[in-house]
């Protein structure tokens, strides 16, 4: 066992433009721990989640996943990619592909897979996410909870050391939220790496082991899911939750 | 019209010889702009400057001075062949701009998440380009690029008067300067022989249009 965090963020700094999206940040997840990153909109929780695989560059500090310090594009920073599962508030289905392709797209690709060995591993992701009868449709003919849960499997088939979540439930409709918040608690259940940015505080008290609350850019709580929800220290997360959670 | 009966052979050479220049061009042009748009939207700043600077160039450059500087600068620089040859160059560069930005607005018309999503699962960049993008691309460049390579078969006559010759354009030339035909007929031939190929390639172009609106 070593003691070197899954992901480790430290004075982090960026900007778009005049505005500081990121403000010194400081974070580290340990292997096997299922972070929440909770707060307003605008607080920069998502540029949060895309600087750790590099989808954001940043402007000053450091970023380093499972030890290992995030290159600059090419080849290298693509094979860390490959470590590194994503989830999309959009989803982001190849939209010409089929579903069973977009699973295998990967493995095959980059993995150099076997084509039967990605097809077996797929369908087994898909079966595991409910959808293994859909493999053969296209993105657009799935339901939004389907098409999270394909994507979900997508970035599992990639076999990653974490998995990044970026507002995985923010675009569907009310009632599709908890079949992917099912697939995600499982996968939390299973021992998988996870930062999520969302708004469901139910699975945040459910399946997180940290939560990290963060505004205007810097993250002002970092708790244990009990001690944040029921006492808050910083005003504006008594501020954020007394919103949410008094309708 | 009896000229285009009288002389239909030399017509059927014309068009043929049209048809060489158009078939090597088309591939030439369809290839090197599609790199170009790669070019145009790479992450290395000395290739996107490349296909900035073709686009440019070649874009802003009437046909005829491009074909002039092919077929007298090529062999200063120790490349020789045929007019032909340089003519199939000159018209493959210059249409492989105007190739380049249909392209590129195909690309640029495929969500960003689509690409994102691509790199996220640790896809490279020309991967990401050619297995996720381009194919996606395909369904808007289609209409722009059959206008480009319609424009293309027409630019060819230009070729032809450039010195390659035995093109549909300059036989027609031909057989009203050297053998004293009426012109106007002599060119309603012509014009048929143009036509024979531009709009078969427009129907084609619909049924492909149709064939990958679907296929997704």
């Amino acid at each position: 066992m070593t003691n070197t965090p899954m992901i480790r963020m430290a004075s982090v700094d960026k900007h778009f433009g005049e505005l500081h999206v990121l403000r010194d940040i400081n974070l580290e997840v340990a292997s096997g721990q299922v972070v929440v990153v909770l707060g307003p909109s605008g607080s920069g929780k998502s540029t949060l989640c895309r600087t750790i695989n590099r989808l954001e560059p940043i402007d000053s500090g450091t970023i380093e996943v499972d030890g290992k310090e995030l290159p600059a594009e090419g080849k290298a920073l693509a094979a860390l990619r490959a470590d590194v599962g994503m989830v999309f508030q959009s989803f982001n289905l190849f939209a010409h592909k089929t579903i069973l392709e977009n699973v295998t797209l990967g493995p095959l690709k980059v993995r150099k897979a076997s084509k039967s060995d990605a097809e077996k591993n797929g369908l087994a992701l898909l079966e595991r996410v409910g959808i293994a009868n859909q493999r053969d449709k296209y993105p657009a003919q799935l339901s939004g909870g389907q098409q999270q849960r394909a994507a979900i499997a997508r970035a599992l088939a990639m076999k990653p050391k974490v998995m990044l979540f970026d507002e995985p439930t923010s675009a569907l409709d009310p009632e599709m939220v908890q079949e992917v918040l099912d697939v995600m608690t499982t996968l939390a259940a299973d021992g998988m790496t996870m930062l999520v940015v969302t708004h469901e505080m139910g699975f945040a008290r459910r399946a997180a082991h940290r939560v990290v609350f963060m505004s205007d850019g810097e993250i002002v709580e970092d708790a244990a899911p009990d001690a944040f929800f029921s006492s808050p220290t910083s005003d504006r997360a008594k501020d954020f939750l007394g919103k949410i959670l008094t309708h | 019209m009896g000229v285009i009966v009288e002389q239909f052979p030399l017509y059927a050479q014309g068009f043929l010889q049209t048809l060489r220049i158009c078939l090597f061009s088309a591939v030439g042009a369809l290839v090197l702009g599609t790199i170009l748009a790669g070019f145009r939207v790479s992450p290395v700043p000395p290739l996107r400057m490349v296909g900035s600077a073709w686009v440019t160039v070649f874009r802003n450059t009437p046909l005829a001075v491009v074909l002039f500087a092919v077929a007298f600068g090529l062999p200063e620089l120790g490349v020789n062949g045929s007019y032909f040859y340089f003519g199939v160059i000159g018209l493959t560069f210059y249409t492989a701009a105007f190739v380049c930005e249909a392209v590129r607005s195909g690309i640029n018309s495929v969500s960003a998440g689509q690409a994102e999503a691509a790199r996220a699962i640790g896809l490279t960049f020309s991967q990401s380009l050619s297995l996720i993008v381009l194919p996606q691309a395909l369904r808007t460049v289609v209409p722009p690029l059959g206008s480009v390579i319609i424009a293309m078969i027409k630019n060819s006559a230009i070729v032809g008067a450039f010195g390659v010759g035995g093109d549909l354009f300059a036989n027609g030339v031909q057989l009203t300067s050297a053998q004293g035909y009426a012109a106007g007929a002599v060119l309603i031939g012509v014009l048929l022989g143009y036509l024979v190929l531009t709009i078969p390639g427009g129907i084609l172009l619909g049924v492909l249009e149709r064939k990958v609106s679907v296929a997704r």
